[in-house]
């Protein structure tokens, strides 16, 4: 009996992960200490900045999806309040930008907006005006007529889709999976669609740019400010140290946030040409063509156990739609070859061109539809074997990743089955759909697991004690809602020994020290190991200060002290002490300021600059002795009315392994945002194209169905990660995409255990329930 | 947007002189005209704001019970054109009078439209047809540029009309309330240039067969207001039910929306039955047939099957020959009749 055999992984303490820590150490539940400013409107969002003189950019957009276009803005030239146009016939040459690995673009010059049109709903023009509306209504008046007849690929799940191209560096092979599968016992053989899905954070993309002379300064909310900077500074052809990028708030980034898009060029020429700040503010539209969101996929798996359910092969062919102009691989391979111990495997991927924008990173980029396609296989190959598929999933559990055949550096991702078993109720579950029925509805439970890598990055920190005694931590690293700000404040605070609330920190911005990318779930990781180190010396400094200032009230008192709630003191000495404010009156020393870094030792001012604004320094590297994830199970229950078709998720827990937790109380609200994606994902998200256009026809936030909070059961997230101090300096692992990885599939398997249907091509709306036949 | 000129009239007399000029509108909550208008399918010239226009007329924004109005001896309500869509769901005197009219706000929208939105402007609501919103990208809309063809037709929005569609414009009358007031016989309040006019709801629609054009959604004429709406207590009323079918759990218009009363008599036998459908059709559509097949006999699971058919059965006398393949919306055709007869036995206590 499975339940038994997880007896002993389960977690001896249960409920939230709260472990009654102070709040103003790592660890601690402190809720966001950016909170008040946001929902107060205090925080300045980068678009709400006024700058004087402020013009406005409305962009035009191709109204076709290939062929040549003509572009004519004379009567928008003439509108009221006009002051610029810029078209493909007049756009002065820039130069590429590199590419996020630093490697240069093309040679020769290189322009936003060109006379032909790649996708419909492209940016192909711009008009500024002195008021958005009238930049708005100018934008309508300039005219542009397309070829007529121009072939284009709409998407990849088109029946005229084109083949694509085999992405054969990205095959992942061990073993002989062809004879594995010809000699199992049970193979079963399956495709998988995940359709175009968006990002629709909140607050739409966007920038006010501003030059003074040739320094070039721009709001913008950005993941990845020294990215951003180096991108526009090639292009203009400025030194990357004159251009600055403030990006203090973000309203949501989910991946779409920490790419230079070529857009944006329109705006800073503008600014340049017009010697006024330039703001380009895209509408909702124009966020679905003006960049890219996750790409449809296509996955064809075919999973063979022996009888007893050990699996004996897994072969995946998958493929993910790319634009013309760029090859974006949202690749399944690599998430199937994680999970499970299997001898024998193969997967390859393949990419095919369409007139799209070019896709981009959306929440656990591969990972989260490469688990869709395993996760739901698993469920088809349990129920073919007729085993539990928690069973299933113990019976193949890989204790080293089977890929590399290294040691996890942790992995606990049984503990995770047990407790999210436990708390759910799994083991009451019949085997058979159809089982479980209230009413007209049917009932059903479904369980997935998923796994998102952990990688790192060096980044700088600076810390400073001020004479006030509060301290500040001043990173370039960026919050977009995760938590940065709060977990950078308790770093700082437990590494001096202050509260929480005097700790104040300032992110998002080029001039502030280096950082890498806020993206692939490793910004709390690197940014709370440089900051504890900075912090650290700042402590040092202060120590030493008072012990050897001949004015400090501690001097000689020992060789250490003993720093708490912001007060120094003798170590064993029980007394007041002496408060850092006065310890700097009492010396005149006029506070304490230090910078560290994590870069190796040795490093040069270009290993810093590639550090910060490429991803050539991320990762663990192949010659890590280990392999590092973090893990999740998800146990979902639906609500299904057959006579309807839809499809209500009543329950879901999630059970997380992402190592030590830095705020759980933030973690779980990551986790939580993730599954709500991922609840997205399963019922309701599409970008619905329209294949005689090209292009999605639900672009605003009433047709793109993201879930409501009607749509969100009670979520509870159970923490059954231990610190893991190899995987990271401070002993976390990966939070910020782990939470949607997994959600989608476990949603689908509780719907064919409700209704006996099997559904494979994301969103499960309502029609598919009802066209789909029980178990076909 | 297009510059446009604004007024604020005093009184509803100046309002609708104003919206009778050429190009006007009426801003009401503006959560349908602000929208289309930034979306470039709306470009009006003058913008008539008659949102606080309540504080002088104040029957606008009042919910009256009219004594010895009503059509079974009980009281009309009357709703002022300009009462929010939130005052009316919640107004105890209307979800006792017509559970279904008020759950169908209730469940429109979300609570910070309902907020600003009022009833009139709710009706008057034009379609969500994504092809019709964006004049940039699909310049083919009968509906926005008559004779310019439909881009909707053959496309993949599946909230398209199932029913009643024509090859000029497939689109869906999306309100919820309409539907509720189509079901229990509720009457417009029109006032205009030639004086004070009463209409039932469900002759202020229009479809495209009827208007002639896809381009006019309703019967009023240039300079006419809506200043409330008259709803005559029923049996059939005050048992009543929405029943709205969608994806999404909330904020999404309906895939499938049904407004039901039943009056029972004391041996369980029908003695009223009302069932209107929305988002199915270009107007919200009163189910006449289903309603009489259920007259005279007890609702039993079978009876609402059945009603349910003749519900989305295509109407004899109308011309549906030439009606194009419903396409997208095919699967309405499906879950439409189970939507009526769920509506139906959940009111006769069989669901």
């Amino acid at each position: 009996m499975t339940a038994e055999i997880l007896a002993p992984f389960l977690p001896r303490k249960h409920g939230s992960a709260d472990d009654g820590l102070p709040e103003g150490v790592l660890g601690g539940r402190l809720a966001r200490i950016d909170g008040p400013a946001k929902v107060t409107g205090a925080a300045a969002f980068s678009l709400e900045h006024r700058p004087e003189g402020l013009v406005y950019m409305a962009l035009v957009r191709a109204p076709v999806a290939a062929g040549a276009l003509t572009v004519d803005a004379e009567a928008a030239r003439a509108a009221p309040g006009v002051v610029a146009t810029l078209t493909p016939e007049t756009f002065p040459a820039l130069a590429s930008a590199s590419d996020w690995t630093g490697a240069p673009g093309p040679e020769g010059p290189w322009r936003p907006i060109g006379p032909e049109a790649r996708w419909m709903g492209q940016p192909v023009a711009a008009v500024v005006a002195e008021t958005w509306e009238e930049a708005a209504e100018a934008a309508a008046l300039v005219r542009i007529s397309g070829e007529d007849g121009a072939a284009f690929a709409s998407d990849l799940h088109a029946p005229d889709a084109p083949e694509g191209f085999a992405m054969e560096p990205a095959d992942i092979v061990w073993g002989d999976a062809e004879a594995a599968l010809a000699g199992a016992e049970t193979v079963i053989e399956a495709t998988y669609r995940t359709p175009r899905e968006h990002h629709v954070a909140i607050e739409p993309h966007g920038m006010i740019a501003q030059w003074d002379g040739d320094r070039l300064t721009i709001h913008e909310p950005s993941q990845w400010v020294d990215g951003m900077a180096r991108a526009h500074a090639e292009r203009f052809g400025i030194p990357f140290e004159n251009v600055r990028i403030v990006s203090p708030y973000i309203g949501g980034g989910f991946g779409s946030k920490a790419m230079a898009y070529a857009w944006s060029a329109l705006a800073i020429q503008a600014a340049r040409d017009l010697g006024r700040p330039v703001k380009l503010a895209l509408t909702r539209a124009q966020t679905f063509t003006a960049l890219g969101g996750r790409a449809a996929t296509r996955s064809t798996l075919r999973i063979g156990a022996d009888a007893e359910g050990k699996l004996v092969g897994i072969d995946l062919n998958s493929a993910s739609e790319t634009s013309l102009d760029a090859i974006w691989p949202e690749n399944p391979g690599p998430p199937a070859s994680e999970m499970y111990a299997v001898p024998n495997f193969r997967a390859r991927h393949r990419l095919v061109q369409v007139n799209s924008v070019t896709p981009g990173a959306l929440r656990a980029p591969g990972e989260s539809p490469g688990a869709f396609g395993l996760e739901c296989a698993m469920d088809e190959l349990a129920w073919a074997l007729r085993m539990d598929p928690l069973s299933l999933r113990l019976k193949n559990y890989a204790e080293t990743d089977p890929r590399s055949g290294k040691p996890w550096s942790t992995r606990r991702l049984r503990e995770a089955f047990a407790a999210g078993a436990e708390r759910f109720g799994w083991w009451d579950r019949p085997l058979a759909p159809r089982s479980m029925r209230e009413g007209r509805e049917l009932i059903g439970w479904g369980m997935a697991s998923g796994a998102f890598p952990v990688i790192n990055t060096p980044a700088e920190a600076r810390v400073r004690i001020g004479t006030d005694g509060r301290a500040e931590v001043l990173s370039g690293g960026t919050e977009m809602g995760q938590g940065t700000y709060t977990i950078l404040a308790q770093t700082a605070a437990e590494a001096i020994g202050l509260p929480a609330g005097a700790v104040s920190v300032r992110l998002g911005d080029s001039e502030l020290p280096g950082a890498p990318v806020s993206g692939g779930s490793q910004l709390a990781n690197l940014m709370t190991g440089a900051v504890m180190k900075a912090a650290r010396a700042a402590r040092d400094e202060l120590v030493a200060l008072a012990l050897t200032h001949p004015a400090s009230p501690l001097r000689d008192a020992g060789n250490d002290l003993e720093i708490s709630g912001g007060r120094l003191r003798a170590p064993r000495d029980g007394g007041e002490g002496v408060s850092i404010a006065d310890l700097f009156a009492a010396t005149g020393a006029p506070g304490i300021d230090v910078m560290r870094d994590t870069l190796p030792e040795g490093s040069t001012a270009q290993d810093r600059f590639e550090t910060f604004t490429t991803v050539t320094r991320m990762g663990r590297g192949a010659n890590s002795p280990t392999a590092s994830m973090s893990w999740i199970a998800h146990f979902a229950e639906v609500r299904v009315d057959e006579d309807f078709g839809t499809v209500r998720l009543s329950r879901l827990v999630s059970a997380v392994d992402a190592g030590r937790l830095y705020n759980p109380r933030l973690a779980e609200s990551q986790v939580k945002g993730g599954a709500i994606m991922g609840i997205g994902m399963a019922l309701l998200e599409e970008g619905v194209i329209d294949r005689r256009f090209g292009r999605a026809i639900n672009d605003n936030l009433g047709d793109y169905l993201a879930p409501t909070q009607a749509d969100v059961p009670g979520i509870e997230v159970i923490d059954v990660g231990v610190p893991d101090y190899d995987a990271s300096a401070l002993g976390g692992k990966a939070v910020g995409e782990i939470g949607i990885v997994g959600v989608a599939p476990a949603i689908a398997n509780a719907v064919f255990h409700a209704t006996g249907k099997r559904i494979r091509d994301l969103p499960i709306t309502l029609e598919k329930v009802l066209e789909t036949p029980a178990f076909a | 947007m297009k510059n446009f000129d604004y007024i604020r009239p005093e009184t509803a007399a100046e309002a609708r002189d104003a919206a009778a000029r050429p190009g006007a509108r009426l801003l009401a909550g503006g959560t349908t005209l602000v929208d289309l208008a930034r979306a470039g399918a709306e470009t009006p010239d003058l913008v008539v704001d008659i949102s606080r226009l309540a504080a002088a007329e104040p029957r606008l924004g009042a919910i009256e019970a009219l004594e010895g109005e009503g059509g079974s001896g009980g009281e009309t309500l009357r709703l002022g054109a300009l009462v929010t869509m939130a005052r009316a769901e919640a107004d105890p005197t209307l979800r006792l009078a017509a559970p279904a009219v008020a759950q169908s706000l209730a469940l429109a929208a979300s609570p910070q439209i309902r907020n600003m939105a009022t009833l009139g402007g709710n009706l008057l609501q034009r379609t969500r047809c994504p092809y019709f919103r964006d004049p940039a990208a699909f310049p083919s809309c009968n509906k926005r540029a008559p004779g310019s063809g439909c881009s909707a037709l053959g496309g993949p929005w599946k909230g398209r009309a199932a029913l009643g569609a024509t090859a000029s414009c497939v689109a869906a009358y999306p309100g919820d309330l309409a539907a509720a007031l189509v079901a229990f016989d509720a009457v417009v309040e029109i006032a205009g240039p030639e004086g004070v006019r009463d209409l039932p709801v469900a002759g202020l629609f229009l479809t495209p067969l009827d208007a002639g054009s896809a381009a006019r959604d309703t019967g009023l004429a240039p300079g006419e207001m809506i200043e409330g709406i008259r709803l005559p207590a029923s049996a059939a009323a005050a048992r009543s039910t929405y029943l709205k079918i969608r994806d999404r759990a909330s904020y999404e218009f309906a895939t499938v929306g049904v407004a039901a009363g039943l009056d029972l008599g004391p041996d369980g036998t029908v003695r009223d039955a009302r069932i209107a459908l929305t988002g199915v059709a270009p107007v919200p559509l009163r189910a006449r047939a289903a309603e009489a097949a259920l007259l005279g006999a007890p609702l039993t699971e079978e009876a609402a099957a059945r009603a349910g058919r003749l519900a989305f059965a295509p109407d004899p006398a109308g011309p549906d020959s030439d009606a194009p393949d419903p396409g997208a919306a095919r699967f309405k055709l499906t879950l439409g009749p189970r939507v009526v007869a769920r509506a139906l036995l959940t009111l006769g206590g069989l669901a």
